[in-house]
């Protein structure tokens, strides 16, 4: 209700019953004003370390949000909720704490006295005539579970105040006189009962709605309050929250651009008002359009509006007559079945907010320009007194019209002040210099009068439509530099292939279009990365990553020119989709002001545009990884299946041989135990082959395959693999014919040795074992070209080019063999840039050709000096 | 000398230790074991063996690091034991002073073959002016190289190569290994040399240059002359 009813002690009474109920319960801060009663109630409780160390039982001393958060007690005691921080606390107001310990999950004890809800500032201020500055968002109430009223009657409250017990005793004399009127006290009084009963009804509606008892109608009304630029938009807006309030209705503010230029003062004014808008929890809407009723009516009706809410107009009836009729009668008018409430602003808010002293021109022509427009019309009239002088039959009609255009001119580069301070001076001249009797300001025919008037109301009135259009189409201009902007952004990021592609792009547009530097960080493994993202132009330091860090779990901005941790040197702005938040993006103007409310929708535009792109981004590479996932599983069925035979065969082998050999009637001949021991080796060799094969697949299946290219002979190669398969090529008739000139080829020895041993051993596994092998190699222009051949029974056409496929075995063909080595085999040779192809061999049989590009000569070979 | 070489065997692998135990005690090596590579350095000390087979890849440490700390204070002949595809752990450990090295999986008769060559490579041996090979004979002192009796013209470099690969018969030895000592350190990247060079001595030397049997290639390695 008011400071001294007993808030704290109330608090700390709950709290100690708590306690004693053994509940984990921690005071956070509280303010005793020193009272010994007070004091007395701390004692016992856990009390936080404030944040320079000293138990925080002094107001001033902002409470160690840190040290609460990492203490996370079940119930928290706040005391003065409306309290602003020390400066150097994270959050500039108290409240923000509480919001964030809420978040957190710690229950929250609290006191505040009902002045310093927004809603009520402007009544407070009415009745005790004391502009409260300390102010809450009323959404606060919302978040209550329970709400108890610390009452006391006037009278009590102010024998408490005598008897010293509010605040200290020097300061109660000087409050007593102004603050505690016992008027001022019961006005407090009901407002606090007041809101407290609202809160209580609509906790009653909503326990009726959850119990589903059919209570009274719900109203399914919309507020729309008009914000404009004026100082008495703030109490407009206050009192459309609290009437939604009780109506339990949603709403929001609209605001509409129109082409007349604001002066910095109001701009900023306009931006404080929509600023409250958002403090209070209302949506802001903007339109653009040059009849604000229209503007408004179109956003009631885009948006359902029931209700509109306006303040009534200041000026007077006349400038009301001049622009068609108030704004609250054509309101009226247009408004159909739409409510239109209208609010009466307070005569004395005027003087809090007085109008600049060029406010009346109503744009931003500067001093200069009225020079130039002075300067021009001096130049024209000079140059035509000249041509006049000189030239017979310039009339000064003709003179007049010039001028006319000179004005026109001013009006569109200049500005409507300019244009009709050069309509008035070229008047004045004209009649002056041109009109008979020249050099007089008389002027002698009445059709000169007319002549002269008519110039005048021409000049006044062409000059300021020029303007106007003029300053149309610059806000014509505005708005499409806006939209190409935000299209520029949509366009290219849709565009870009990658994430990198789609970051780079964000940071490029959202610098140029807000001339600033920008940084990016995205997450890793659900926390935010620690560093920026390489195409960032803005470097974050220590300080800011924490910033930045705070905005990501917070879901807040955060940073310069925001209520929190305003001491960063950048702008954090969360990189949010419906779902998730993605990342941060980090702002920094290089222009030191704010950002003007246009641009900070356009940021928020911008930046919620890059983080549904960063999004999309992210599912698209998830489902690129499903989908290789899914593959690699199919990949790896199919490869058990396959494998799990090549495996047994050699392992049934070896078990079974060297089970015989242990067999002591085996053991004793000595020709069956070699021959064990022979089928034991080949049975390992086979085993190994096939591990081989399966690591070289994997090699290349993942990527990681590295070649080690260095120059080789083809004809080494060859020999090494041949030499490698001694056992299986002995019999055979083998015949290796190499072009003697053959140039030396850049590859990786081991892996083409790989690739020979594979194909030599297909070509005996597949042919008659004392038929022929070939082996030829030759330079074919820029390829070296390998054949190897055999005189076996050939592959089926239809077979020839799925042999290289995975698993692929030709039907038919013997048991043993994965179907792997021929499609590793193609992998290693086009992995060095070269072509495997089979095709039938004249005369019967198989050729497997390798061709491999020859690169370029090798360097010279030099004689070893010896 | 009744008891044959003591070998130290090195392998984390107990299987494998086994089975080279009893081929090894087979043929009259005295066998002592080791399971890690501070182990293998305790026993080298211990046992003073006249061989050690040395895993390459050993739980504490790699088998070039405990063949690197062996080699700070003995020449003992070291064989590595290493696996197909790990070419540059190969050619590290022989640049690194490892004598010879094996692929798994080998067989007792590779392994016995390589054990005698290091064997040899380190009871001192007068230097014979004479050195056969097959066919091949090379007389150090007048340098000359004959086949089946016939004299073969070899240039200088081809002669410094045979010559090289001659005086440690059977033995591996690297591309740097032989480019640093024919052609000096500063070519020991000029792999294309030996390509050339190696192919021409086969021309001269072997009776089917395709299917060499006296100068063999090892992948991504080096060299070596066939011995027997």
């Amino acid at each position: 209700m008011a400071p001294g009813v007993g808030k704290t002690s109330a608090m700390l009474q709950a709290a100690r019953k708590e306690q004693a109920e053994g509940v984990d319960i921690v005071v956070g801060c509280v303010n005793t004003h020193g009272s010994p009663d007070t004091n007395l109630l701390l004692v016992g409780l856990e009390q936080l370390a404030g944040r320079n160390g000293r138990l925080a039982v002094d107001a001033l001393d902002a409470m160690n949000l840190d040290a609460a958060l990492a203490r996370a007690p079940r119930i928290l005691l706040v005391d003065d909720l409306a309290q602003s921080n020390a400066a150097g606390a994270r959050h500039v107001k108290r409240y923000q704490d509480v919001l964030e310990l809420l978040d957190a999950g710690i229950d929250i004890y609290t006191t505040v006295n009902v002045q310093h809800f927004e809603s009520r500032a402007d009544a407070v201020r009415q009745i005790t005539g004391i502009e409260v500055t300390q102010r809450i968002p009323d959404s606060l109430l919302d978040l209550a579970d329970e709400i108890e009223l610390i009452d006391l009657t006037p009278a009590a409250l102010r024998k408490r105040l005598a008897e010293g017990k509010v605040h200290a005793p020097e300061g109660a004399e000087v409050a007593g006189n102004t603050f505690f009127r016992i008027g001022n006290l019961m006005a407090l009084r009901e407002m606090a009962l007041r809101l407290t009963a609202e809160h209580v009804d609509h906790q009653l509606q909503d326990y009726m709605e959850v119990k589903r008892i059919a209570g009274p109608w719900k109203s399914g009304e919309r507020l729309m309050v008009a914000v404009s630029p004026s100082p008495f938009s703030e109490e407009v807006i206050r009192w459309t929250r609290r009437m939604a309030y009780n109506l339990e209705a949603p709403w929001f503010a609209a605001s509409i651009e129109t082409s007349t230029r604001l002066t910095a003062a109001q701009r900023e004014m306009l931006t404080k008002n929509l600023e409250l808008v958002r403090t209070l929890g209302g949506e802001v809407v903007t339109a653009a359009g040059e009849d604000i009723v229209a503007g408004l009516l179109r956003l009631a009706q885009q948006r359902n509006a029931t209700q509109i809410i306006v303040g009534r107009p200041l000026h007077t009836r006349l400038r009301d007559w001049l622009h068609g009729g108030s704004l609250v009668e054509r309101l009226i008018q247009a408004g159909g079945t739409t409510d239109i409430y209208v609010v009466s602003g307070q005569k004395e808010a005027t003087t809090r907010a007085p109008r600049p002293p060029f406010a009346i021109t109503q744009s931003h022509s500067t001093w200069q320009d009225y020079g130039w427009a002075f300067v021009i019309v001096t130049c024209v009239t000079a140059l035509l007194l000249a041509a006049d002088l000189t030239v017979p039959w310039i009339t000064y009609q003709a003179v007049g019209l010039i001028s006319l255009l000179a004005v026109l001119l001013i009006a569109v580069y200049l500005g409507r002040g300019p244009a009709l301070l050069a309509a008035s001076a070229s008047a004045v001249s004209w009649n002056y210099l041109f009109m008979h009797p020249r050099f007089t300001f008389a002027i002698a025919a009445l059709e000169d009068i007319i002549l002269f008037l008519l110039y005048f109301a021409i000049a006044l009135f062409a000059g300021t439509l020029t303007a106007r259009l003029r300053t149309r189409e610059r806000q014509a201009q505005h708005n499409a530099d806006r939209t190409t902007a935000l299209y520029t952004l949509a366009h290219e990021t849709a565009t870009a292939v990658n994430m990198d592609d789609v970051l780079r792009t964000a940071v490029e547009q959202i610098g140029r279009v807000f001339d600033a530097d920008v940084a990016i960080m995205l997450t890793h493994a659900g926390k935010l990365a620690k560093n920026v993202h390489p195409s960032s132009t803005l470097t974050v330091g220590d300080r800011d990553t924490g910033v930045a860090t705070w905005t990501f779990e917070n879901n807040r901005p955060a940073g310069r020119h925001t209520a929190t941790l305003p001491q960063a040197s950048a702008q954090f702005r969360p990189l949010s989709t419906p779902g998730r938040t993605v990342g941060v993006l980090g702002v920094r103007t290089r222009q030191p002001g704010r950002l003007s409310f246009d641009q900070e929708v356009l940021l928020e535009t911008f930046t919620s545009q890059v983080a549904l792109v960063i999004e999309r981004e992210l599912l698209d590479e998830a489902a690129e990884q499903a989908v290789m996932l899914r593959e690699s599983e199919r990949l790896y069925t199919t490869l058990l299946n396959s494998i799990s035979h090549e495996l047994r065969t050699p392992i049934a082998t070896i078990a079974g041989a060297a089970s015989s050999m242990l067999d002591p009637n085996t053991a004793l001949n000595s020709t069956s135990r070699t021959e064990l021991a022979v089928e034991i080796e080949s049975a390992a060799e086979r085993l190994n082959r096939l591990v081989e094969n399966l690591l070289d697949m994997s090699r290349l299946d993942a990527g990681r395959l590295q070649l080690k290219v260095e120059w080789c002979d083809i004809s080494d190669v060859a020999g090494v693999a041949l030499r490698r398969l001694q056992g299986e090529i002995a019999g055979r008739p083998l015949t290796v014919v190499i072009e003697p000139a053959i140039p030396l080829v850049k590859m990786d020895f081991v892996l083409m040795e790989q690739v020979l041993v594979n194909l030599l051993d297909n070509a005996c596994s597949y042919t008659p074992a004392d038929s022929a092998l070939d082996i030829t190699a030759a330079a074919e222009g820029e390829w070296v070209r390998l054949d190897i051949s055999d005189r076996g029974p050939g592959i089926p056409a239809h077979a020839l080019e799925r042999i290289f496929e995975k698993f692929y075995r030709v039907p038919g063909t013997a048991a043993g063999g994965t179907g792997l080595g021929l499609s590793i085999c193609r992998g290693l040779v086009e992995a060095h840039g070269g072509t495997l192809t089979v095709q039938p061999r004249a005369g019967g049989g198989t050729t497997f050709s390798i061709r491999l590009p020859v690169s370029s000569p090798p360097p010279p070979v030099k004689e070893a000096t010896l | 000398m009744t008891e044959g070489p003591h070998i130290l065997i090195v392998d984390d692998e107990i299987q494998i230790r086994r089975f080279l135990r009893i081929s090894l005690e087979a043929n009259d090596y005295r066998v002592f074991e080791a399971d890690s590579g501070d182990n293998a350095l305790a026993q080298a000390v211990l046992h003073r063996p006249d061989v050690i087979i040395l895993d390459m890849n050993l739980p504490d440490m790699s088998g070039v690091e405990v063949l690197r700390r062996l080699r700070e204070w003995t020449t003992t002949p070291v064989v590595m034991l290493s696996v197909r595809a790990a070419d540059l752990d190969k050619v590290s450990a022989l640049d690194a002073g490892a004598d010879d090295y094996l692929t798994k999986p080998f067989s007792t008769v590779e392994l016995l073959a390589r054990l005698r060559v290091a064997l040899r490579h380190m009871t001192p041996q007068t230097p014979e002016p004479v050195l056969t090979f097959g066919d091949v004979q090379i007389d150090l002192a007048r340098r000359l190289v004959t086949r089946g009796g016939e004299a073969v013209k070899l240039t200088p470099t081809e002669y410094a190569l045979l010559r090289l690969l001659a005086q440690h018969p059977g033995r591996v030895l690297t591309h740097r290994q032989i480019l640093s000592e024919v052609w000096g350190p500063q070519y020991v990247d000029e792999l294309h040399y030996l390509r050339v060079y190696f192919g021409q001595l086969r021309q001269k030397l072997e009776s089917n240059p395709a299917l060499p049997k006296l100068i063999v290639t090892e992948p991504g390695v080096g060299y070596r002359l066939i011995a027997d």
